[in-house]
């Protein structure tokens, strides 16, 4: 069974899956995660917000591979095995965005294009725990 | 004399290490020691300003009042507070207000913590409402995942290197030699550096600053309860800047999962980092060039370079050109982390913010053996808490 690893956090279409922020209906800032009190605009006192799918493309701004297991909450694989973060700079949404990388890492590079996917972050008895990771585009 | 400044009577430190002792014992150390410095006693103190650690239970989250009935309930009044890595520089401004208001005229400042081993980890428990548990749950983003995209970026926009990285830990190193309160004093070579494991590319182990327990405290006073105790020229506070950063911050930071859109209201005119010194050089009515020393929080060595330009030492860009012509190093232009800075300390949160001010003190007094910089009169310290909290203070002589 997939359960998500986060509720509310992306959409579990795998044929286009989306990272779902929301937009201020007053001054149209996108939140991502989503927004939920107030709009932290501080010139705006936006309090209702609309759901918004994030574009699924976007070019890393920076990135890392880790080479050491970091603590709990994560759950590393046993062996553990290097993992690579990226941060991804949407255009449309003039934000930076982070997510692990899937797959092969070799081609990283600042400004590589990266497609949104989902991915298995960890396996237990509820079934495998989903999340969102970004692809690099080839 | 400024206008709003405070003095500081006294400064004292415990050692940083990894000494497994409760975080209670290093900051009656560091508080008596400060004690000794201003040469007051602790029944002379009505005011003690605490900085809080999240990682030792509830006494570090009274850490004034757990201070207090350690050295012996007399009655002080309390405030205890919490900045993350900025929270030295909070308690520093609750005693510097209440003193410039007129509420007490002296008041100690204590700050310590114990650190688990390794890699910072959030708080327990299962929290999938708090941000620095899901970084961690989702991602594996640790601390240092963050100082590695900004090293990255920086190697990308302006043409670090390796060795540039490697150089600052090969400085930092050297200025922490003989200092008495610093964890590492040991020397390295630009290629032990770069032999040392990979932690988070392009960092790695020399390269990112430990996890340490230490304590580090503060007397401080009005400029009146200065000149009437004696102290003719004491070291003056003139600056405290404790700023959040300004909507929309697009620059990624712990333990957030994106920045802020800039979609619908453009960038700031500067970025929060910039932003953090930018308001102590205002209240203290100096600008960079007024400098002779500083200390800035080198989470990374790569960070370090960044603070350079964050502080106005140089323009962006130029950082590596200012470490490799010698300039931040003891005897340059601009002194940069004569104490060693977190490359030889680690980190102990909430003693840390105060642990760069004491050190600028010394530098200032010219008790700084061993890694003085001849003539200093004016520093700065330069810090950033996670969760937004600025922490920037101005010494003056």
């Amino acid at each position: 069974m997939r359960v998500p690893a986060v509720e509310g956090w992306f959409s579990l279409d795998e044929s286009d899956p989306r990272l779902l922020g929301n937009k201020c209906t007053s001054c149209g800032t996108v939140f991502f995660p989503k927004a939920s009190i107030a709009c932290r605009n501080p010139s705006c006192a936006g309090t209702e917000f609309e759901g918004v799918q994030l574009s699924n493309r976007g070019r890393v701004w920076s990135y890392t591979t880790n080479h050491y297991a970091p603590p709990a909450p994560y759950v590393s694989s046993d062996p553990f095995e290097p993992y690579s973060v990226a941060a991804v700079e949407l255009a449309d949404e003039k934000l930076v965005v982070l997510g692990q990388i899937d797959g092969d890492s070799a081609d990283l590079r600042v400004g590589a294009e990266v497609e949104l996917v989902l991915s298995t972050l960890f396996t237990d008895d509820e079934g495998d725990h989903v999340v969102w990771k970004w692809k690099v585009v080839r | 004399m400024g206008v709003g400044e405070v003095a500081v009577l006294g400064v004292g430190m415990h050692p940083w290490g990894k000494w497994g002792q409760n975080f209670v014992e290093y900051g009656v150390v560091a508080a008596r020691s400060a004690l000794a410095d201003a040469g007051l006693d602790w029944t002379d103190i009505p005011f003690v300003s605490g900085a809080d650690t999240m990682r030792n239970g509830y006494p570090g989250y009274v850490s004034a009042a757990t201070f207090a009935q350690a050295l012996g309930w007399q009655g002080a009044q309390v405030s205890s507070a919490y900045a993350a890595c900025a929270s030295g520089a909070t308690a520093i401004d609750v005693a510097r207000n209440r003193i410039l208001a007129g509420l007490c005229d002296v008041a100690l400042v204590v700050g310590a913590d114990t650190t688990p081993k390794g890699f910072f980890g959030p708080q327990g428990g299962d929290r999938p409402d708090d941000p620095d548990w899901l970084r961690f749950r989702l991602l594996g983003a640790t601390n240092p995942t963050y100082f590695a995209f900004y090293a990255r970026r920086r190697m990308e926009v302006f043409g670090a290197t390796d060795a540039d990285f490697a150089k600052v830990k090969v400085k930092n190193a050297r200025h922490g030699l003989s200092n008495p309160n610093a964890r590492y004093r040991k020397e390295v070579t630009e290629e032990e550096v770069l032999a040392s494991p990979m932690v988070a590319d392009p960092l790695r182990l020399l390269e990112i600053c430990a996890t340490s327990d230490g304590a580090a405290a503060m007397v401080l006073s009005s400029m009146e309860f200065a000149r009437r105790r004696g102290a003719g020229d004491p070291v003056r506070v003139a600056a405290v800047s404790t700023v959040t950063p300004r909507f929309p911050n697009t620059i990624i930071e712990m333990p957030n999962f994106a920045t802020d859109s800039a979609a619908a209201v453009g960038p700031p005119e500067l970025t929060f980092r910039d932003s953090i010194a930018a308001e102590a050089y205002e209240q203290a009515g100096i600008g960079p060039d007024d400098l002779d020393v500083a200390e800035v929080y080198d989470l990374s060595s790569a960070l370090e370079l960044d603070w350079y330009e964050n502080i106005g030492l140089c323009k962006p860009g130029e950082a590596e050109k200012l470490l490799h012509d010698g300039d931040t190093t003891i005897g340059g232009r601009i002194p940069v982390n004569p104490s060693g800075g977190l490359s030889c300390f680690g980190e102990a949160v909430p003693a840390q913010a105060l642990a760069q001010v004491c050190e600028l003190v010394w530098q200032l007094r010219g008790q700084a053996s061993g890694r003085q910089v001849e003539g200093a009169r004016v520093g700065l310290t330069a810090n950033q808490g996670l969760f937004g909290h600025g922490s920037s203070v101005i010494v003056k002589k």
